[in-house]
Protein backbone atom coordinates (compact mmCIF):
# COMPACT_ATOMS: atom_id res chain seq x y z
CA UNK A 1 0.00 0.00 0.00
CA UNK A 2 1.21 3.51 -0.70
CA UNK A 3 2.09 5.74 2.23
CA UNK A 4 -0.54 8.20 1.11
CA UNK A 5 -3.28 5.58 1.42
CA UNK A 6 -1.96 4.53 4.83
CA UNK A 7 -2.02 8.12 6.05
CA UNK A 8 -5.60 8.61 4.90
CA UNK A 9 -6.64 5.32 6.50
CA UNK A 10 -4.97 6.29 9.80
CA UNK A 11 -6.76 9.64 9.76
CA UNK A 12 -10.12 8.03 9.07
CA UNK A 13 -9.72 5.38 11.75
CA UNK A 14 -8.48 7.99 14.22
CA UNK A 15 -11.49 10.16 13.50
CA UNK A 16 -13.75 7.20 14.12
CA UNK A 17 -12.16 6.17 17.41
CA UNK A 18 -11.64 9.63 18.89
CA UNK A 19 -15.30 10.64 19.29
CA UNK A 20 -16.14 7.25 20.79
CA UNK A 21 -13.43 7.76 23.37
CA UNK A 22 -14.64 11.30 23.93
CA UNK A 23 -18.15 9.99 24.43
CA UNK A 24 -16.94 7.43 26.99
CA UNK A 25 -15.00 10.17 28.76
CA UNK A 26 -18.16 12.29 28.70
CA UNK A 27 -16.59 15.12 26.71
CA UNK A 28 -19.32 16.11 24.24
CA UNK A 29 -17.44 19.30 23.39
CA UNK A 30 -14.65 17.24 21.85
CA UNK A 31 -17.14 15.41 19.67
CA UNK A 32 -18.50 18.71 18.42
CA UNK A 33 -14.96 19.83 17.72
CA UNK A 34 -14.29 16.72 15.66
CA UNK A 35 -17.58 17.13 13.83
CA UNK A 36 -16.45 20.63 12.92
CA UNK A 37 -13.19 19.18 11.60
CA UNK A 38 -15.07 16.73 9.43
CA UNK A 39 -17.38 19.37 8.02
CA UNK A 40 -14.41 21.61 7.25
CA UNK A 41 -12.74 18.61 5.64
CA UNK A 42 -15.73 18.11 3.33
CA UNK A 43 -15.64 21.79 2.39
CA UNK A 44 -11.91 21.46 1.71
CA UNK A 45 -12.35 18.30 -0.35
CA UNK A 46 -14.85 20.28 -2.39
CA UNK A 47 -12.42 23.12 -2.97
CA UNK A 48 -9.68 20.62 -3.74
CA UNK A 49 -11.63 19.40 -6.78
CA UNK A 50 -11.27 22.87 -8.30
CA UNK A 51 -7.91 23.76 -6.80
CA UNK A 52 -6.10 20.43 -6.82
CA UNK A 53 -7.60 18.54 -9.74
CA UNK A 54 -8.45 21.52 -11.92
CA UNK A 55 -5.76 23.99 -10.86
CA UNK A 56 -8.44 26.66 -10.38
CA UNK A 57 -7.51 28.96 -7.51
CA UNK A 58 -10.96 29.91 -6.28
CA UNK A 59 -10.97 32.51 -3.55
CA UNK A 60 -14.74 32.51 -3.40
CA UNK A 61 -15.74 29.14 -2.07
CA UNK A 62 -17.33 30.77 0.97
CA UNK A 63 -20.15 31.60 -1.46
CA UNK A 64 -21.02 27.92 -1.81
CA UNK A 65 -20.36 27.14 1.85
CA UNK A 66 -22.66 29.98 2.86
CA UNK A 67 -25.34 29.27 0.27
CA UNK A 68 -25.44 25.65 1.42
CA UNK A 69 -25.78 26.89 4.98
CA UNK A 70 -28.51 29.37 4.12
CA UNK A 71 -30.38 26.74 2.08
CA UNK A 72 -30.52 24.58 5.18
CA UNK A 73 -31.26 27.53 7.47
CA UNK A 74 -34.01 29.02 5.34
CA UNK A 75 -35.79 25.68 4.95
CA UNK A 76 -35.64 25.11 8.71
CA UNK A 77 -36.74 28.69 9.41
CA UNK A 78 -39.89 28.27 7.35
CA UNK A 79 -40.64 24.90 8.88
CA UNK A 80 -40.23 26.34 12.38
CA UNK A 81 -42.37 29.38 11.75
CA UNK A 82 -44.95 27.39 9.76
CA UNK A 83 -44.70 29.85 6.90
CA UNK A 84 -44.42 28.60 3.36
CA UNK A 85 -41.20 29.38 1.50
CA UNK A 86 -43.19 30.36 -1.58
CA UNK A 87 -46.86 30.51 -2.39
CA UNK A 88 -46.66 31.06 -6.11
CA UNK A 89 -46.73 29.32 -8.59
CA UNK A 90 -47.21 26.54 -6.07
CA UNK A 91 -46.77 26.28 -2.35
CA UNK A 92 -43.31 25.29 -1.14
CA UNK A 93 -43.12 24.42 2.52
CA UNK A 94 -40.03 24.61 4.67
CA UNK A 95 -38.45 21.39 5.83
CA UNK A 96 -36.86 20.02 8.94
CA UNK A 97 -35.48 16.98 7.14
CA UNK A 98 -31.72 16.88 6.90
CA UNK A 99 -31.73 14.93 3.66
CA UNK A 100 -34.06 17.43 1.99
CA UNK A 101 -31.78 20.19 3.26
CA UNK A 102 -28.72 18.52 1.79
CA UNK A 103 -30.37 18.06 -1.59
CA UNK A 104 -31.53 21.68 -1.69
CA UNK A 105 -28.11 22.90 -0.51
CA UNK A 106 -26.38 20.89 -3.23
CA UNK A 107 -28.82 22.15 -5.87
CA UNK A 108 -28.45 25.78 -4.85
CA UNK A 109 -24.67 25.67 -4.71
CA UNK A 110 -24.53 23.74 -7.99
CA UNK A 111 -26.52 26.43 -9.76
CA UNK A 112 -24.44 29.17 -8.15
CA UNK A 113 -21.16 27.46 -9.02
CA UNK A 114 -22.31 26.91 -12.59
CA UNK A 115 -23.18 30.60 -12.99
CA UNK A 116 -20.11 31.96 -11.16
CA UNK A 117 -17.83 29.45 -12.87
CA UNK A 118 -19.22 30.15 -16.34
CA UNK A 119 -18.34 33.83 -15.97
CA UNK A 120 -15.14 33.52 -13.95
CA UNK A 121 -13.57 30.91 -16.21
CA UNK A 122 -13.41 33.46 -18.98
CA UNK A 123 -10.48 34.80 -17.04
CA UNK A 124 -7.47 33.06 -15.55
CA UNK A 125 -4.67 33.58 -13.07
CA UNK A 126 -4.97 36.52 -10.71
CA UNK A 127 -8.14 37.71 -12.44
CA UNK A 128 -9.82 34.41 -11.73
CA UNK A 129 -8.91 34.70 -8.05
CA UNK A 130 -10.26 38.24 -7.88
CA UNK A 131 -13.50 37.57 -9.74
CA UNK A 132 -14.39 34.53 -7.63
CA UNK A 133 -13.71 36.68 -4.56
CA UNK A 134 -15.91 39.43 -5.97
CA UNK A 135 -18.85 37.08 -6.55
CA UNK A 136 -18.57 35.73 -3.02
CA UNK A 137 -18.49 39.26 -1.62
CA UNK A 138 -21.60 40.15 -3.63
CA UNK A 139 -23.50 37.30 -2.01
CA UNK A 140 -22.05 38.21 1.39
CA UNK A 141 -23.32 41.78 1.19
CA UNK A 142 -26.65 40.61 -0.12
CA UNK A 143 -27.04 38.35 2.93
CA UNK A 144 -26.11 41.20 5.26
CA UNK A 145 -28.61 43.59 3.73
CA UNK A 146 -31.50 41.17 3.27
CA UNK A 147 -33.58 41.45 6.45
CA UNK A 148 -36.03 38.60 5.84
CA UNK A 149 -33.49 36.01 6.96
CA UNK A 150 -31.85 37.89 9.79
CA UNK A 151 -29.53 40.13 7.80
CA UNK A 152 -26.38 40.78 9.74
CA UNK A 153 -27.66 38.87 12.78
CA UNK A 154 -28.04 35.60 10.97
CA UNK A 155 -30.67 32.95 11.35
CA UNK A 156 -31.12 30.51 14.20
CA UNK A 157 -32.27 26.93 13.78
CA UNK A 158 -33.73 26.08 17.18
CA UNK A 159 -33.77 22.33 16.79
CA UNK A 160 -31.29 20.47 14.62
CA UNK A 161 -32.90 19.00 11.53
CA UNK A 162 -34.09 15.41 11.58
CA UNK A 163 -32.49 12.36 10.11
CA UNK A 164 -34.62 9.19 9.93
CA UNK A 165 -33.87 6.78 12.77
CA UNK A 166 -31.42 9.03 14.58
CA UNK A 167 -31.49 11.56 17.33
CA UNK A 168 -29.44 14.26 15.68
CA UNK A 169 -29.24 16.33 18.87
CA UNK A 170 -26.97 13.64 20.26
CA UNK A 171 -23.44 14.78 19.34
CA UNK A 172 -22.19 11.29 18.59
CA UNK A 173 -25.09 10.48 16.27
CA UNK A 174 -24.72 13.75 14.40
CA UNK A 175 -21.01 13.06 14.15
CA UNK A 176 -21.80 9.67 12.60
CA UNK A 177 -23.99 11.32 9.96
CA UNK A 178 -21.21 13.74 9.02
CA UNK A 179 -18.61 10.98 9.04
CA UNK A 180 -20.74 8.89 6.71
CA UNK A 181 -21.05 11.81 4.30
CA UNK A 182 -17.30 12.37 4.50
CA UNK A 183 -16.70 8.78 3.40
CA UNK A 184 -19.16 9.12 0.52
CA UNK A 185 -17.60 12.39 -0.62
CA UNK A 186 -14.05 11.02 -0.35
CA UNK A 187 -14.96 7.91 -2.32
CA UNK A 188 -16.74 9.95 -5.00
CA UNK A 189 -13.87 12.37 -5.44
CA UNK A 190 -11.43 9.47 -5.59
CA UNK A 191 -13.50 7.84 -8.33
CA UNK A 192 -13.74 11.13 -10.22
CA UNK A 193 -9.99 11.68 -10.02
CA UNK A 194 -9.35 8.27 -11.58
CA UNK A 195 -12.14 8.51 -14.15
CA UNK A 196 -11.89 9.46 -17.80
CA UNK A 197 -13.03 12.93 -16.85
CA UNK A 198 -10.46 13.15 -14.06
CA UNK A 199 -7.66 12.12 -16.39
CA UNK A 200 -8.61 14.73 -18.98
CA UNK A 201 -9.11 17.41 -16.32
CA UNK A 202 -5.64 16.72 -14.92
CA UNK A 203 -4.26 17.04 -18.43
CA UNK A 204 -6.08 20.34 -18.89
CA UNK A 205 -4.68 21.62 -15.59
CA UNK A 206 -1.16 20.95 -16.78
CA UNK A 207 -1.41 21.75 -20.45
CA UNK A 208 -4.46 23.20 -22.17
CA UNK A 209 -2.77 23.14 -25.58
CA UNK A 210 -2.43 19.39 -25.35
CA UNK A 211 -6.09 18.94 -24.46
CA UNK A 212 -7.16 21.08 -27.42
CA UNK A 213 -4.83 19.21 -29.75
CA UNK A 214 -6.62 15.97 -28.90
CA UNK A 215 -9.95 17.60 -29.68
CA UNK A 216 -11.27 18.59 -26.27
CA UNK A 217 -12.29 21.96 -24.87
CA UNK A 218 -10.68 22.90 -21.53
CA UNK A 219 -13.47 25.34 -20.62
CA UNK A 220 -16.11 22.63 -20.22
CA UNK A 221 -13.74 20.46 -18.21
CA UNK A 222 -12.91 23.34 -15.86
CA UNK A 223 -16.53 24.45 -15.49
CA UNK A 224 -17.56 20.93 -14.54
CA UNK A 225 -14.80 20.75 -11.93
CA UNK A 226 -15.78 24.13 -10.51
CA UNK A 227 -19.43 23.05 -10.30
CA UNK A 228 -18.72 19.72 -8.61
CA UNK A 229 -16.40 21.58 -6.28
CA UNK A 230 -19.06 24.14 -5.36
CA UNK A 231 -21.70 21.46 -4.83
CA UNK A 232 -19.53 19.56 -2.32
CA UNK A 233 -18.63 22.73 -0.45
CA UNK A 234 -22.33 23.62 -0.40
CA UNK A 235 -23.13 20.30 1.24
CA UNK A 236 -20.52 21.05 3.89
CA UNK A 237 -22.20 24.41 4.46
CA UNK A 238 -25.53 22.70 5.12
CA UNK A 239 -23.88 20.43 7.70
CA UNK A 240 -22.18 23.43 9.29
CA UNK A 241 -25.54 25.17 9.65
CA UNK A 242 -26.93 22.12 11.40
CA UNK A 243 -23.90 21.75 13.62
CA UNK A 244 -24.17 25.30 14.95
CA UNK A 245 -27.95 25.49 14.55
CA UNK A 246 -27.16 28.94 13.28
CA UNK A 247 -26.42 30.53 9.91
CA UNK A 248 -24.85 33.93 9.53
CA UNK A 249 -23.25 36.02 6.80
CA UNK A 250 -19.84 35.20 8.27
CA UNK A 251 -20.12 31.83 6.52
CA UNK A 252 -20.07 33.82 3.27
CA UNK A 253 -17.18 36.10 4.18
CA UNK A 254 -13.83 36.08 2.46
CA UNK A 255 -12.20 34.86 5.67
CA UNK A 256 -14.16 31.65 5.25
CA UNK A 257 -12.88 31.30 1.68
CA UNK A 258 -9.39 31.75 3.06
CA UNK A 259 -9.90 29.19 5.80
CA UNK A 260 -11.15 26.57 3.37
CA UNK A 261 -8.08 27.23 1.26
CA UNK A 262 -5.90 26.89 4.35
CA UNK A 263 -7.28 23.38 4.99
CA UNK A 264 -6.29 22.37 1.50
CA UNK A 265 -2.84 23.95 1.60
CA UNK A 266 -2.00 22.67 5.09
CA UNK A 267 -2.96 19.13 4.10
CA UNK A 268 -1.68 19.04 0.56
CA UNK A 269 -3.13 20.49 -2.64
CA UNK A 270 -4.42 17.85 -5.01
CA UNK A 271 -4.05 15.00 -2.54
CA UNK A 272 -7.24 13.06 -1.86
CA UNK A 273 -6.90 13.14 1.93
CA UNK A 274 -5.13 16.51 2.01
CA UNK A 275 -8.09 18.64 3.09
CA UNK A 276 -8.98 16.06 5.74
CA UNK A 277 -5.51 16.24 7.27
CA UNK A 278 -5.55 20.02 6.89
CA UNK A 279 -8.92 20.46 8.57
CA UNK A 280 -8.00 18.20 11.49
CA UNK A 281 -4.70 20.01 11.92
CA UNK A 282 -6.46 23.37 11.73
CA UNK A 283 -8.98 22.40 14.42
CA UNK A 284 -6.22 21.00 16.61
CA UNK A 285 -4.19 24.18 16.25
CA UNK A 286 -7.23 26.31 16.89
CA UNK A 287 -7.97 24.31 20.03
CA UNK A 288 -4.43 24.02 21.40
CA UNK A 289 -3.03 27.38 20.35
CA UNK A 290 -6.37 29.09 20.92
CA UNK A 291 -6.23 27.81 24.49
CA UNK A 292 -2.86 29.45 24.98
CA UNK A 293 -3.48 32.80 23.38
CA UNK A 294 -6.24 34.86 21.89
CA UNK A 295 -3.82 35.76 19.15
CA UNK A 296 -3.35 32.19 17.99
CA UNK A 297 -3.81 33.19 14.35
CA UNK A 298 -0.32 34.60 14.35
CA UNK A 299 1.05 31.12 15.04
CA UNK A 300 -1.23 29.63 12.44
CA UNK A 301 0.16 32.19 10.01
CA UNK A 302 3.71 31.21 10.87
CA UNK A 303 2.93 27.53 10.33
CA UNK A 304 1.23 28.30 7.04
CA UNK A 305 4.26 30.28 5.92
CA UNK A 306 6.46 27.35 6.85
CA UNK A 307 4.30 24.98 4.83
CA UNK A 308 4.24 27.22 1.79
CA UNK A 309 7.98 27.89 1.93
CA UNK A 310 9.37 24.52 2.98
CA UNK A 311 6.74 21.84 2.48
CA UNK A 312 4.89 22.66 -0.70
CA UNK A 313 3.01 19.37 -0.56
CA UNK A 314 1.58 20.20 2.87
CA UNK A 315 1.21 17.48 5.49
CA UNK A 316 0.77 14.83 2.81
CA UNK A 317 3.87 15.96 1.00
CA UNK A 318 5.80 15.85 4.24
CA UNK A 319 4.67 12.39 5.31
CA UNK A 320 3.80 10.58 2.12
CA UNK A 321 6.37 12.16 -0.14
CA UNK A 322 5.96 13.54 -3.58
CA UNK A 323 2.96 12.33 -5.48
CA UNK A 324 3.77 9.52 -7.87
CA UNK A 325 2.42 9.88 -11.38
CA UNK A 326 -1.30 9.15 -11.22
CA UNK A 327 -1.25 5.39 -11.08
CA UNK B 1 -4.73 13.92 -59.58
CA UNK B 2 -6.50 13.10 -56.33
CA UNK B 3 -8.25 15.86 -54.44
CA UNK B 4 -6.08 17.49 -51.77
CA UNK B 5 -7.07 16.74 -48.16
CA UNK B 6 -5.97 20.16 -47.02
CA UNK B 7 -5.79 23.29 -49.06
CA UNK B 8 -5.01 26.84 -48.12
CA UNK B 9 -6.00 29.63 -50.40
CA UNK B 10 -5.00 33.24 -50.06
CA UNK B 11 -4.04 33.00 -46.41
CA UNK B 12 -2.77 36.36 -45.11
CA UNK B 13 -1.92 37.37 -41.60
CA UNK B 14 -0.22 40.51 -40.37
CA UNK B 15 1.08 41.49 -36.99
CA UNK B 16 1.23 45.24 -37.13
CA UNK B 17 3.41 46.01 -40.12
CA UNK B 18 4.84 42.51 -40.32
CA UNK B 19 3.32 40.22 -42.88
CA UNK B 20 3.64 36.78 -41.31
CA UNK B 21 1.59 35.14 -44.03
CA UNK B 22 1.28 36.78 -47.41
CA UNK B 23 -1.34 35.27 -49.69
CA UNK B 24 -0.28 31.71 -49.04
CA UNK B 25 -1.63 28.94 -51.24
CA UNK B 26 -0.69 25.43 -50.27
CA UNK B 27 -2.17 21.99 -50.43
CA UNK B 28 -1.59 18.54 -49.05
CA UNK B 29 -2.52 15.51 -51.11
CA UNK B 30 -3.22 11.99 -49.95
CA UNK B 31 -0.14 9.84 -49.42
CA UNK B 32 2.42 12.63 -49.61
CA UNK B 33 4.85 14.33 -47.35
CA UNK B 34 4.79 18.02 -48.13
CA UNK B 35 7.69 19.81 -46.51
CA UNK B 36 7.48 23.47 -45.63
CA UNK B 37 10.90 25.05 -45.36
CA UNK B 38 12.15 28.56 -44.94
CA UNK B 39 14.59 30.62 -42.94
CA UNK B 40 13.94 31.51 -39.30
CA UNK B 41 11.12 34.00 -38.97
CA UNK B 42 9.64 33.15 -42.35
CA UNK B 43 6.27 32.48 -40.73
CA UNK B 44 6.21 28.70 -40.75
CA UNK B 45 4.90 28.28 -37.23
CA UNK B 46 2.39 31.08 -37.78
CA UNK B 47 1.12 29.22 -40.78
CA UNK B 48 0.84 25.93 -38.86
CA UNK B 49 -1.15 27.72 -36.16
CA UNK B 50 -3.57 29.03 -38.75
CA UNK B 51 -4.04 25.53 -40.10
CA UNK B 52 -4.41 23.81 -36.73
CA UNK B 53 -6.51 26.59 -35.20
CA UNK B 54 -5.67 29.05 -32.48
CA UNK B 55 -4.77 31.81 -34.90
CA UNK B 56 -7.26 33.20 -37.37
CA UNK B 57 -6.03 34.45 -40.71
CA UNK B 58 -6.89 38.03 -41.69
CA UNK B 59 -8.10 36.68 -45.00
CA UNK B 60 -8.14 33.48 -46.98
CA UNK B 61 -9.62 30.08 -46.28
CA UNK B 62 -8.45 26.76 -44.93
CA UNK B 63 -10.27 23.87 -46.59
CA UNK B 64 -9.99 20.51 -44.88
CA UNK B 65 -11.69 17.47 -46.37
CA UNK B 66 -13.67 19.74 -48.66
CA UNK B 67 -14.93 21.72 -45.71
CA UNK B 68 -14.17 25.30 -44.77
CA UNK B 69 -12.61 25.09 -41.32
CA UNK B 70 -11.27 28.65 -41.16
CA UNK B 71 -13.67 29.61 -38.37
CA UNK B 72 -13.36 26.43 -36.33
CA UNK B 73 -11.54 26.09 -33.01
CA UNK B 74 -8.41 24.02 -32.44
CA UNK B 75 -10.44 21.32 -30.69
CA UNK B 76 -12.98 21.12 -33.52
CA UNK B 77 -10.24 20.78 -36.11
CA UNK B 78 -8.53 18.10 -34.05
CA UNK B 79 -11.78 16.17 -33.92
CA UNK B 80 -12.12 16.44 -37.67
CA UNK B 81 -8.76 14.72 -37.98
CA UNK B 82 -5.82 17.08 -37.68
CA UNK B 83 -3.07 15.37 -35.72
CA UNK B 84 -0.51 17.92 -34.60
CA UNK B 85 2.90 17.74 -33.03
CA UNK B 86 4.30 20.87 -31.46
CA UNK B 87 7.57 22.62 -32.10
CA UNK B 88 8.29 22.56 -28.38
CA UNK B 89 7.00 19.30 -26.94
CA UNK B 90 3.63 19.91 -25.40
CA UNK B 91 2.81 16.93 -23.23
CA UNK B 92 1.31 16.34 -19.82
CA UNK B 93 4.55 16.20 -17.88
CA UNK B 94 3.28 14.70 -14.63
CA UNK B 95 1.49 11.88 -16.42
CA UNK B 96 3.04 8.63 -17.48
CA UNK B 97 3.87 7.98 -21.11
CA UNK B 98 0.90 5.63 -21.33
CA UNK B 99 -1.45 8.21 -19.78
CA UNK B 100 -0.40 10.76 -22.38
CA UNK B 101 -1.27 8.32 -25.12
CA UNK B 102 -4.57 7.48 -23.39
CA UNK B 103 -5.40 11.20 -23.34
CA UNK B 104 -5.14 11.15 -27.11
CA UNK B 105 -7.27 8.03 -27.49
CA UNK B 106 -9.86 9.41 -25.09
CA UNK B 107 -9.93 12.82 -26.72
CA UNK B 108 -10.51 11.17 -30.06
CA UNK B 109 -13.22 8.83 -28.79
CA UNK B 110 -14.87 11.86 -27.21
CA UNK B 111 -16.60 10.45 -24.12
CA UNK B 112 -14.57 12.47 -21.64
CA UNK B 113 -17.49 13.11 -19.29
CA UNK B 114 -17.30 9.71 -17.63
CA UNK B 115 -17.02 10.14 -13.88
CA UNK B 116 -17.08 6.65 -12.49
CA UNK B 117 -15.20 3.97 -14.40
CA UNK B 118 -11.44 4.16 -14.16
CA UNK B 119 -9.80 5.55 -17.27
CA UNK B 120 -6.65 3.51 -16.91
CA UNK B 121 -8.68 0.29 -16.82
CA UNK B 122 -10.54 1.03 -20.04
CA UNK B 123 -9.21 -1.69 -22.31
CA UNK B 124 -10.31 -0.06 -25.56
CA UNK B 125 -8.39 3.12 -24.70
CA UNK B 126 -5.36 1.17 -23.48
CA UNK B 127 -5.26 -0.83 -26.70
CA UNK B 128 -5.22 2.26 -28.92
CA UNK B 129 -2.63 3.92 -26.69
CA UNK B 130 -0.39 0.86 -26.47
CA UNK B 131 -0.44 0.33 -30.20
CA UNK B 132 0.60 3.91 -30.83
CA UNK B 133 3.44 3.64 -28.31
CA UNK B 134 4.52 0.38 -29.92
CA UNK B 135 4.66 2.06 -33.32
CA UNK B 136 6.95 4.87 -32.20
CA UNK B 137 9.08 2.51 -30.12
CA UNK B 138 8.10 3.74 -26.67
CA UNK B 139 6.34 0.59 -25.46
CA UNK B 140 9.07 -0.14 -22.91
CA UNK B 141 8.71 3.32 -21.42
CA UNK B 142 4.96 3.26 -20.90
CA UNK B 143 5.16 3.58 -17.14
CA UNK B 144 7.80 6.31 -17.09
CA UNK B 145 6.78 9.76 -16.04
CA UNK B 146 6.86 11.94 -19.13
CA UNK B 147 9.09 14.47 -17.39
CA UNK B 148 11.73 11.70 -17.09
CA UNK B 149 11.87 11.12 -20.84
CA UNK B 150 14.73 12.38 -22.95
CA UNK B 151 14.11 15.15 -25.41
CA UNK B 152 14.01 12.71 -28.32
CA UNK B 153 11.60 10.39 -26.53
CA UNK B 154 9.25 13.29 -25.91
CA UNK B 155 9.21 13.98 -29.63
CA UNK B 156 8.38 10.32 -30.22
CA UNK B 157 5.59 10.55 -27.67
CA UNK B 158 4.18 13.61 -29.44
CA UNK B 159 3.94 11.54 -32.59
CA UNK B 160 2.37 8.66 -30.66
CA UNK B 161 -0.33 10.92 -29.23
CA UNK B 162 -1.05 12.23 -32.72
CA UNK B 163 -1.33 8.61 -33.91
CA UNK B 164 -3.98 7.79 -31.30
CA UNK B 165 -6.22 10.37 -32.97
CA UNK B 166 -6.21 8.32 -36.21
CA UNK B 167 -5.85 11.64 -38.00
CA UNK B 168 -6.63 12.39 -41.63
CA UNK B 169 -3.48 14.52 -41.80
CA UNK B 170 -0.42 15.12 -39.67
CA UNK B 171 0.87 18.62 -38.98
CA UNK B 172 4.39 18.32 -37.69
CA UNK B 173 6.28 21.36 -36.53
CA UNK B 174 9.99 20.54 -36.54
CA UNK B 175 9.79 16.99 -35.23
CA UNK B 176 13.55 16.49 -35.72
CA UNK B 177 14.58 19.52 -33.68
CA UNK B 178 17.25 18.56 -31.17
CA UNK B 179 17.04 14.86 -31.94
CA UNK B 180 20.65 14.10 -32.81
CA UNK B 181 21.82 12.07 -35.77
CA UNK B 182 20.63 8.66 -34.67
CA UNK B 183 17.29 9.93 -33.41
CA UNK B 184 16.59 11.84 -36.61
CA UNK B 185 17.49 8.78 -38.60
CA UNK B 186 14.98 6.62 -36.76
CA UNK B 187 12.24 9.24 -37.06
CA UNK B 188 12.91 9.67 -40.77
CA UNK B 189 12.43 5.94 -41.25
CA UNK B 190 9.22 6.08 -39.27
CA UNK B 191 7.72 9.12 -41.01
CA UNK B 192 8.57 7.55 -44.34
CA UNK B 193 6.11 4.75 -43.60
CA UNK B 194 3.58 7.04 -41.96
CA UNK B 195 2.68 8.97 -45.11
CA UNK B 196 0.59 6.03 -46.29
CA UNK B 197 -1.59 6.30 -43.20
CA UNK B 198 -2.16 10.01 -43.60
CA UNK B 199 -0.31 12.73 -45.47
CA UNK B 200 2.13 14.88 -43.52
CA UNK B 201 2.71 18.59 -43.64
CA UNK B 202 6.24 18.76 -42.34
CA UNK B 203 7.90 21.92 -41.11
CA UNK B 204 11.54 21.12 -40.79
CA UNK B 205 14.98 22.70 -40.63
CA UNK B 206 16.92 19.50 -41.12
CA UNK B 207 17.55 19.57 -44.88
CA UNK B 208 18.74 15.97 -45.04
CA UNK B 209 15.43 14.89 -43.57
CA UNK B 210 13.47 17.13 -45.91
CA UNK B 211 15.31 16.02 -49.04
CA UNK B 212 15.03 12.34 -48.18
CA UNK B 213 11.37 12.41 -47.11
CA UNK B 214 9.49 15.04 -49.04
CA UNK B 215 7.41 14.36 -52.11
CA UNK B 216 6.98 18.08 -52.55
CA UNK B 217 8.58 21.08 -50.94
CA UNK B 218 7.25 24.59 -50.47
CA UNK B 219 9.62 27.38 -49.63
CA UNK B 220 8.35 30.16 -47.40
CA UNK B 221 10.26 33.43 -47.24
CA UNK B 222 8.92 36.49 -45.41
CA UNK B 223 5.46 34.95 -45.28
CA UNK B 224 5.35 34.28 -49.02
CA UNK B 225 5.61 30.94 -50.76
CA UNK B 226 8.28 31.56 -53.36
CA UNK B 227 8.36 28.07 -54.81
CA UNK B 228 6.59 24.72 -54.64
CA UNK B 229 7.85 21.62 -56.36
CA UNK B 230 9.57 18.27 -56.15
CA UNK B 231 12.90 17.88 -54.39
CA UNK B 232 14.74 18.07 -57.70
CA UNK B 233 12.87 21.18 -58.80
CA UNK B 234 13.51 22.97 -55.55
CA UNK B 235 17.16 22.02 -55.58
CA UNK B 236 17.48 23.36 -59.08
CA UNK B 237 15.54 26.54 -58.48
CA UNK B 238 17.75 29.58 -58.70
CA UNK B 239 15.20 31.71 -56.90
CA UNK B 240 15.25 29.39 -53.89
CA UNK B 241 19.01 29.36 -53.76
CA UNK B 242 19.21 33.09 -53.78
CA UNK B 243 16.46 33.68 -51.27
CA UNK B 244 17.02 30.86 -48.93
CA UNK B 245 20.14 28.82 -49.38
CA UNK B 246 22.04 32.09 -49.48
CA UNK B 247 24.06 31.46 -52.61
CA UNK B 248 24.09 34.96 -53.96
CA UNK B 249 25.85 34.16 -57.18
CA UNK B 250 24.56 30.70 -57.94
Amino acid sequence: MKRETVLTAVLLVGLLVAPILASLADEPFLITLLTRAIIFAIAGIGLNVALGLGGLVSFGHAAFFGLGGYAMGVLAFHAQTYTPLAEWPFVIEGSQSMITGWIVAILVSTVAALAIGALSLRTSGVYFIMITLAFAQMIYYFAISFPAYGGEDGLSIYVRNRFPGLNTMDPLQFFAVCYGLLLIVLASVWRISKSRYGLMLGAARQNTDRVQAVGQVPYGLFLTAFTISGAITGLAGALFADLNRFVSPSMLSWQTSGEIMVFVILGGVGRLGGPLAGAVLFILLEHVLGGMSDYWHIYLGAILLGVVLFARGGLYGLIAGREAAND
Amino acid sequence: MTEPVLSLSGISKSFGGLKASDNVNLDLRPGEIHALIGPNGAGKSTLIKQIAGGLRPDSGTVMFDERDVTGLSTAQRARLGMGRTFQVSSLVMDYTVLQNAVIGALGHRGDVFGFFRQAMKDQALLDVASEALEQVGLADFRNFRTAELSHGQRRQLEVAVALTLSPRIFLMDEPMAGLGVEGSHRLIGFLDGLRHKAPILLVEHDMDAVFSLADRISVLVYGKIIATGTVAEIRASREVRVAYLGEEDA
